[in-house]
């Protein structure tokens, strides 16, 4: 497909470009482990539940081996020891641990050859409930009534799961076929994930690992009455990107946002911890058939969606090259852009077309995820009707994958039933009425469009030789994206990051990157 | 004067409804929709559209009169009076009136995560053609972005010697925004800060009246720029000499 007859040496470079970049950072992630990679592999051996303070135990164990061990060798070398020494099980092992407020850091610690034999038993047995679940997904995906090649996309964010509940089924049923719910604000600064079901969130529903497996349960249902599978996404991203994969992988959800990025970018986390954590993380996702969202559109919400249209194209590029790493397939790379220009701009609808039209002729086979308009929706409903059904028209007429739906009330309130149900029929009647619109036009030749495309993709090629100059890290200080700077050891978390030592091991992550090998 | 509604004649009282009802869309749904409309204080009611939603709820749009009409005269809003400068004649209005640079520190407080309204007002691009602050000479402009805590915002106004504070406050589900402008107040009160700064909170619904009865010194809700803003707080600031 290039109906936009970009420059095709100048993709090529630009991919080229992309995997340096990463290749570059890849060799400090391949170095360093974090407290959010260790918590992952104890949640990987089946080790859940809270202390009486609320504490999470994976953090438990891990904060022991930080007060008297010494992570660099990696939690599996201090579990199989306790295991080893004790004779115990986990199970029982954990309820002498609990019981009796040991620490994990009390035993001898064994030869490092032996400890994948001893957790073996136990993360096969969650790894293989992980493989399930992607037979089943792949499953329940064939056997699904599919009308359009696109995912409408709608968010619930009551703060209550039960309420959440209610309005994603109503969502479904009329015709939604992915489901994020909204994780409460802050939940990506916190360095734990909360436990248990939760009926209290603030603009969201905080993720934990049983709200998953309710609101898994309520879509299977859906599936079972209408034999539509409804996809579930949540938010791999923050401080704990690896433990909401890997608890995603567990409940099967089917798309989790997961940018390399974008905590760095817009919650000031340390980029350090959140590129390693973005390695493990993509691993996981890679592992258990997870689509990945990118956060590439909200540069847009900070910068001038027109002049800087070229840094979410950067940034799909780099995103693409850090997911290869993780052995992500394209089919599981859901690049992020958006439909974010200002509708006064002359011809705004033309430039969106030719970006979204360039995403596709770029990334042909990733899930593309298109970001609705909100930067200029005012409070007037009406007219964010109207941009809305806009956006509609350009999803349908270049084949976006991933379709956030926009509401009317945007910027007003987090949706009422009725504002996810009008935004429903809204796409649905572009999606029919314009079903083959994309295949019916071209484009003119050197016109507008196709000017707006390559222009965009030659300013992309010069960033990406410019960051691949100055480095990742340096590039972000620098503030490349969305305007902001961030120095390269400031920000939250880099007190979890941990280099690793000559003999550290992760049974999880080795077991993974075999199966890859293995393929 | 007295007022209503106005669909095409005056005084006509026209108002148009929409909303959800947890019930199957039926005759008696649409009764209820209408019944709704009625208990608002609407007559000649008309449910001009119904539509299930699926799964026991139903959609209604709905006509009426309001009986009901106000007299305009009477009503009193807090409001900023006076009209917002341009750029120019703000830095103007800076350089002879103040004399030095003056230092605005923003950010979005508490566990709010967005950031658009406070960019729109501190970034060097701004919003809509209206630049932003940092890029106004004599004015120095640190947008400390999300989920600043109100003791972390405190702390870095000290240190950079803040003239004036915006806080801009987006998530306002259950209204944890007011929870969180009351403690910065409280805060700033309790350090002996309040009145050695100019505070204006900003939001989608955030109104000048709130704004004030909360304690601060001026509210900008949709459609406010950087030059809104800034005339505002520079004149605080020359009234305050």
């Amino acid at each position: 497909m290039n109906k936009l007859n970009l420059n095709f040496n100048q993709i090529i470079a630009c991919r080229e470009r992309a995997e340096a970049i990463a290749i570059n950072v890849q060799q400090f992630i391949d170095k360093h482990t974090t407290v959010s990679i260790e918590r992952t592999v104890l949640r990987l051996l089946g080790i859940d539940g809270i202390d009486e303070f609320g504490v999470p135990i994976p953090n438990k164990i891990v904060s022991d081996v930080l007060k008297l061990g010494n992570l660099s060798l990696g939690i599996s070398l201090y579990m199989a020891s306790a295991l080893h020494f004790t004779g115990l099980n986990l199970n029982d092992f954990l309820a002498k641990y609990m019981k009796e407020d040991l620490n994990i850091c009390s035993y001898p610690l064994i030869d490092v050859k032996l400890v994948d034999d001893i957790l073996k038993p136990y993360y096969e047995k969650h790894l293989k409930k992980i493989k399930n679940n992607k037979i089943s997904r792949t499953k329940f995906l064939q056997d699904s009534i599919r009308e359009s090649n696109t995912d409408l996309y709608v968010i619930v964010a009551t703060g209550n799961i039960d309420e959440d509940v209610t309005q994603a089924v109503a969502a479904a049923k009329a015709g939604a076929d992915i489901i994020a719910v909204i994780r409460s604000t802050g939940q990506s600064l916190l360095d734990f994930v909360p436990f248990g079901k939760t009926t209290e969130g603030f603009g969201g529903t905080y993720a934990t690992q049983e709200n998953f497996k309710i609101m898994r349960t309520a879509l299977d249902k859906v599936y079972e009455e209408e034999k539509r599978y409804i996809k579930l996404v949540n938010y791999a991203s923050g401080l704990c990107m690896p433990e909401i994969a890997a608890m995603g992988a567990l409940e099967r959800l089917d798309v989790l946002l997961n940018d390399s990025m974008y905590g760095i970018i817009f919650r000031d986390i340390n980029m350090k911890r959140t590129f390693v954590d973005q390695y493990f993380s993509r691993l996981i996702n890679a592992y258990s058939g997870i689509i990945i969202n990118t956060g590439e559109d909200n540069y847009l919400t900070t910068s001038d969606a027109v002049s800087e249209a070229h840094t979410v194209l950067a940034s799909q590029f780099i995103n693409e090259a850090f997911a290869k790493k993780a052995h992500l397939p394209e089919n599981l790379m859901g690049l992020g852009h958006a439909f974010e220009i200002n509708p006064d701009v002359e011809n705004s609808f033309l430039l969106e077309l030719a970006q979204a039209e360039m995403a596709r002729e770029i990334f042909p086979n990733a899930p593309l995820k298109y970001m609705p308009p909100t930067k200029y929706i005012n409070g007037n409903i009406f007219r964010a009707y109207q941009q809305n059904a806009m956006f509609n028209i350009v999803t349908t007429a270049t084949n976006q994958s991933i379709h956030l739906l926009g509401m009317m009330t945007e910027a007003i309130h987090t949706p009422f039933m009725s504002d996810r149900y009008l935004a429903i029929k809204n796409a649905k009647m572009v999606q029919k009425s314009m079903k083959s619109l994309g295949e019916e036009i071209e484009f003119k030749k050197d016109g507008l469009i196709q000017k707006r495309a390559q222009t965009v993709l030659s300013e992309a090629n010069e960033l990406l030789e410019q960051i691949s100059r100055d480095g990742m890290f340096n590039s972000l200080a620098n503030g490349v994206f969305a305007d902001t700077k961030r120095p390269i050891d400031g920000g939250k978390g880099l007190d979890g990051v941990f280099k690793k030592d000559k003999n550290y091991i992760n049974v999880i992550a080795n077991r993974m990157e075999a199966s890859f090998s293995e393929n | 004067m007295k007022i209503k509604p106005y669909g095409d004649t005056l005084n006509d009282g026209k108002v148009q409804l929409s909303f959800t009802l947890p019930v199957e869309r039926s005759p008696k749904g649409i009764a209820a929709a209408k019944e709704i409309a009625k208990s608002m204080g609407l007559i000649n009611t008309s449910v001009v559209h119904s539509e299930s939603i699926e799964n026991g709820f139903s959609f209604y749009i709905v006509y009426g009169t309001t009986i009901n009409a106000i007299e305009f005269d009477e009503i009193h809003v807090e409001e900023i009076t006076q009209t917002a400068l341009s750029r120019k004649d703000i830095e103007k209005l800076i350089s002879e009136k103040l004399g030095r640079e003056i230092v605005f520190v923003g950010a979005s407080t508490g566990t709010d995560a967005h950031t658009v309204g406070i960019d729109a007002i501190m970034n060097m691009k701004g919003f809509a053609g209206h630049y932003g602050l940092e890029r106004y000479s004599g004015v120095v402009a640190h947008n400390l972005g999300s989920q600043v805590l109100n003791e972390e915002f405190i702390k870095e106004a000290i240190e950079k010697k803040a003239d004036v504070l915006l806080v801009s406050q987006t998530v306002t589900q259950k209204d944890v925004h007011l929870k969180n402008l009351v403690e910065l107040v409280e805060l700033l009160e309790a350090e002996g800060l309040r009145d050695k700064v100019i505070l204006i909170v900003g939001g989608a619904r955030i109104t000048h009246e709130i704004a004030k009865e909360l304690g601060f010194d001026a509210g900008f809700g949709p459609g406010s720029f950087a030059e809104d803003v800034a005339t505002f707080a520079v004149n605080e600031l020359i009234n305050k000499k």
